[in-house]
């Protein structure tokens, strides 16, 4: 049997990350560090006093403080509503639990340019700042609902039963018991929000928020000039640089996975009593919002106007394209994300560990055309037969959804027990049976769902499948800018709709894959379950 | 209990394997289908061409929007003989993406949607000058000095107005200072056609009192909108009583919508109103392009009489050169427009502009 090393005072008793896992988590990091060294290159061309320039202006520091104001008042939305909503559908006799839980996570179908378009329309009279807040919470809080939903039916009610018990009342329970359960989903799923807040663009341009992503494209529009637009995309990424190290700092200690003995119990739900009826209320009010006014919108525009005769053959062909670039890019970013997540939740004691989850995360805040202008920046130079092709663009994908994925498998593993895997390996098992028969298994579920939310995110992207796509190659979302760029809104209709209904079906497999946790019970617990049945039928 | 719970994990893990390798098979199968149908975008068809034998197609980058010029730049295959491949974008981010790809881009021509990416890449070094002989039907003032971009059709500054609100619609852009208008007057601060109308204003009356009518123009209460298609929506939804946009946006909704679905109007200034400027498309031959000689034929097909037809009939238009007239649309003459000339496709004016906005906060 192999000899374990303990690292790091507390940390956990853990083998030698493999070397193997090593370099590919390296290689990872370095593929989302791509723009990083582009954006280096071009602020610093003319020399560090225009740096200082941009830096020091005054409207830069006034945009740093849009920035974060709107980040942080989406990120405050979408955790009020994420939590409320994912503790309604698990913990509450809320009528219709079940369907709520799906239709909490279908908002991610719809495009934020969509959501955006057909509210300044429905809405225009809506201030800048609260038609973005509006429109980009609606769009990004399954963000938190999921992971919190999924932490909420793994964690064990009965210590909310137990503070009951012991004279908290129920919101006090909430705050002392729940809330804490939650933290760490609530905060990975609360960092994601905030990064792709800052970078999105379709909202803030529609509702002309002045925000990064917004001066940045003026940038490029008004003056052709790239290097103050570097500039801005570098203190973009200090920004997420200072963000993400202060979400790892309320992640905390303490272990996340059950592995107490015994069933979990079955949660007996938490009677809602006289607030059944505003808890419905409120979870139809965020469906209506979300959901309800953009599908309305696209059902005007799809009745509407004389240009509506669409071309099944090129909608047909953008869906194929879709879906293949899209599922692609889950597939590729996924296996990159895996050794990435697994080292960050195994061997997160370590300082290079660390290095790599954080690289993979400081591009993510950077708006698509930077990322596409720095995979044409490099691609032209050093990949030409591949630039402009189909592996260009999936790296694109790549680049700029990567956290996606690494954040959902770091947070499955964790879950999922190290102690089981130190029972597989005290009974004889090499590292990689472990990592096949125990650490996969039991994390599956929520790698699974870390490739979809990539999936989707691939779907509805814009700007760098528009520099980066193959020459005569359309996606939804191309199609889709061709004709709301002509302002042939009815022509444009079906390509929305064929694209929401389209980003459905992963979400669907999201929601869905959470009434089925609920068969299965908590995964750790299972996955321990496999393990000492397997030991057990050993010789 | 466990026996279940493992046989469940098993099964989950086994669908999950199952998803997963259909989920690559039809990437691969459907990459495969996409990869067959790319190439040539412009038509369906590939006209007989003697593009293999020059290596590759002759790569448009095209900053005007599919919808409007995928017609005509099928023609432009058929005319030029060679295989057409059209990448389209808008033109600033194409502008952008060539200034990155520089002398390694496989781009031979690029169609702006506006002089200024054109003036940004000349000045780059990125344009190649065409032959005097092919942009000679073009007045001086629709392209470069050193012919390094021409333009290819213009357009004209107009007020779009609600005749429900407005019963005679101003005679000139100082108008829209007045208390009448407070608030009710749409505008598309970021659009570069708006950069080029403030230049106009500039170079009318000079900095101090553009910057004047700038400020009262904010103090007025603009709404201001992300692009011209959502000012022409303000102004036809009633929401706003006066838009600033350039005049083929309405004769596109009206194509879109009917003319019967289309309440409100367009208003051209007088000629030597800043608010009555020419704004033009045009295009440029990229430098070291291997497909130099079709790039040009390219150009002189986007000047010759078949496409300023198209120009002037399907999106509404002006043809850049003399003698071609719409068959479809009321257009005022080009002549009766404007009233003095910018250079639009001076970087450096455009900057003082960008300069000008900022102070005033119109962004």
């Amino acid at each position: 049997m192999r000899s374990r090393q303990r690292r790091g005072g507390g940390e956990r008793a853990s083998p030698t990350a493999p070397t193997a896992w090593l370099a590919l988590a390296t290689l990872a990091a370095a593929v989302a560090l791509l723009p990083i060294a582009y954006l280096f290159v071009r602020a610093l061309e003319r020399g560090p006093g225009v740096v200082l320039d941009v830096v020091w202006r005054e409207r830069t520091v006034a945009l740093l403080l849009r920035s974060l104001a709107l980040g942080g008042a989406v990120t405050a939305v979408c955790l009020v509503l994420g939590i409320g909503l994912a503790y309604l559908t698990i913990r509450t006799d809320l009528p219709g639990r079940r369907a709520w839980t799906v239709i909490a996570v279908l908002p991610l179908a719809v495009p934020s340019y969509v959501a955006s378009y057909v509210w300044v329309s429905f809405a225009p009279g809506l201030p800048s700042f609260a038609g973005a807040v509006l429109v980009l919470s609606a769009c990004s809080y399954p963000y938190v609902f999921l992971p919190v939903a999924a932490a909420l039916r793994r964690a064990d009610s009965s210590t909310q039963d137990v503070a009951r018990s012991l004279g908290d009342g129920p919101w006090r329970a909430f705050a002392r018991v729940t809330l804490r359960q939650v933290r760490h989903a609530a905060g990975a799923g609360g960092l994601l929000v905030m990064l792709y807040v800052l970078s999105d663009f379709g909202a803030v341009a529609i509702w002309r928020f002045d925000a990064f992503t917004r001066v940045i494209h003026a940038s490029y529009r008004s003056s052709f000039d790239r290097t103050p637009a570097a500039v801005l995309g570098l203190l973009l990424v200090l920004l997420t640089i200072a963000i993400t190290l202060a979400e790892t700092r309320t992640r905390g200690r303490g272990e996340p996975a059950r592995v107490g003995s015994g069933a979990a119990a079955p949660a007996a739900p938490v009677p809602l009593g006289a607030w059944r009826v505003p808890a419905c209320l409120a979870a139809a009010g965020v469906a209506v919002v979300s959901l309800g006014v953009p599908a309305a919108g696209l059902l005007y525009w799809l009745a509407r106007g004389s240009s509506a005769g669409t071309d099944v053959d090129v909608l047909a062909a953008a869906v194929a394209t879709t879906l293949s670039v899209a599922v692609a890019g889950g597939i590729v970013t996924l296996a990159l994300a895996l050794p990435v997540g697994w080292l960050a939740a195994r061997h997160h004691g370590r300082a290079a560990v660390r290095f790599i989850e954080h690289a993979t995360y400081a591009g993510h805040a950077l708006p698509g055309v930077v990322v596409a202008l720095s995979l044409v920046f490099l691609g032209v130079r050093y990949a030409q037969p591949l630039y402009q092709r189909t592996p260009m663009l999936v790296l694109a994908y790549v680049v700029l959804f990567l956290p996606l994925a690494v954040g959902a498998v770091r947070a499955s593993v964790a879950q999922s027990s190290v102690r089981l895997e130190e029972v597989a390996r005290s009974l004889g098992r090499p590292p990689r049976r472990v990592m096949r028969e125990v650490t996969l298994p039991l994390a599956a579920p929520g790698v699974a769902a870390g490739a979809l939310l990539v999936v989707l995110a691939a779907m509805k992207e814009l700007p760098a499948t528009l520099l980066l796509h193959p020459t005569g190659m359309d996606t939804l979302a191309t199609r889709l800018w061709t004709f709301t760029d002509a302002g042939a809104h009815a022509a444009a209709a079906p390509y929305a709709a064929g694209l929401v209904l389209l980003a459905a079906v992963p979400a669907l497999l999201l929601g869905g894959a959470l009434p089925a946790a609920r068969g299965a019970r908590a995964p750790a617990r299972a996955g321990r379950a496999a393990v000492t049945e397997q030991e057990a039928m050993a010789p | 209990m466990t026996m279940n719970a493992h046989v469940s994990r098993r099964r989950a893990t086994a669908r999950l394997a199952a998803t997963a390798a259909a989920a690559g098979t039809a990437v691969l199968v459907l990459t495969a289908c996409g990869s067959g149908s790319s190439g040539s975008a412009a038509g369906s068809s590939t006209a007989g061409s003697s593009a293999a034998d020059q290596g590759g197609p002759l790569t448009i980058y095209s900053g005007r929007n599919e919808t409007l010029v995928g017609p005509l730049l099928a023609d432009l295959e058929e005319s030029v003989g060679t295989e057409v491949a059209v990448r389209y974008a808008s033109s600033s981010e194409l502008a952008a993406q060539l200034l990155e790809e520089g002398e390694q881009t496989e781009a031979d021509l690029f169609f702006s949607q506006d002089a200024g990416a054109l003036g940004a890449l000349a000045e780059a070094g990125l344009l190649t000058g065409l032959p005097e002989d092919a942009v000679s039907t073009v007045a001086a003032a629709y392209r470069d000095a050193d012919n390094r971009w021409v333009a290819t059709s213009a357009r004209a500054r107009v007020l779009a107005y609600d005749p429900d609100q407005v019963s005679t619609p101003p005679d000139s852009v100082d108008a829209l200072l007045e208390p009448a208008y407070a608030g009710k007057v749409a505008y598309a601060p970021t659009n570069a056609s708006f950069h080029a109308f403030v230049t106009a204003l500039r170079i009318d009356r000079g900095d101090e009192a553009a910057k004047t009518w700038l400020e009262r123009f904010a103090a007025n209460r603009p709404q201001a909108y992300e692009s011209n298609v959502l000012v022409l929506d303000a102004v036809d939804s009633g929401r706003a009583a006066i838009g600033l946009i350039n005049h083929y946006y309405w004769h596109q909704k009206v194509a879109e919508v009917g003319a019967d679905q289309v309440s409100a109007r367009l208003h051209y200034l007088p000629a030597g109103d800043p608010g009555a400027l020419v704004n033009v498309a045009g295009a440029g031959v990229i430098a070291g392009s291997e497909q130099e000689q079709a790039a040009v034929a390219a150009v002189r097909f986007l000047l010759g009489t078949r496409a300023q037809q198209y120009f002037a009939d399907e999106t509404a238009e002006y043809p850049i050169i003399s003698g071609v007239r719409t068959t479809k649309h009321d257009l005022q003459p080009l002549e009766q427009v404007q009233g003095f000339e910018v250079d639009l496709g001076r970087l450096d004016s455009l900057d003082k502009t960008l300069v000008m906005l900022d102070e005033v906060g119109i962004t």
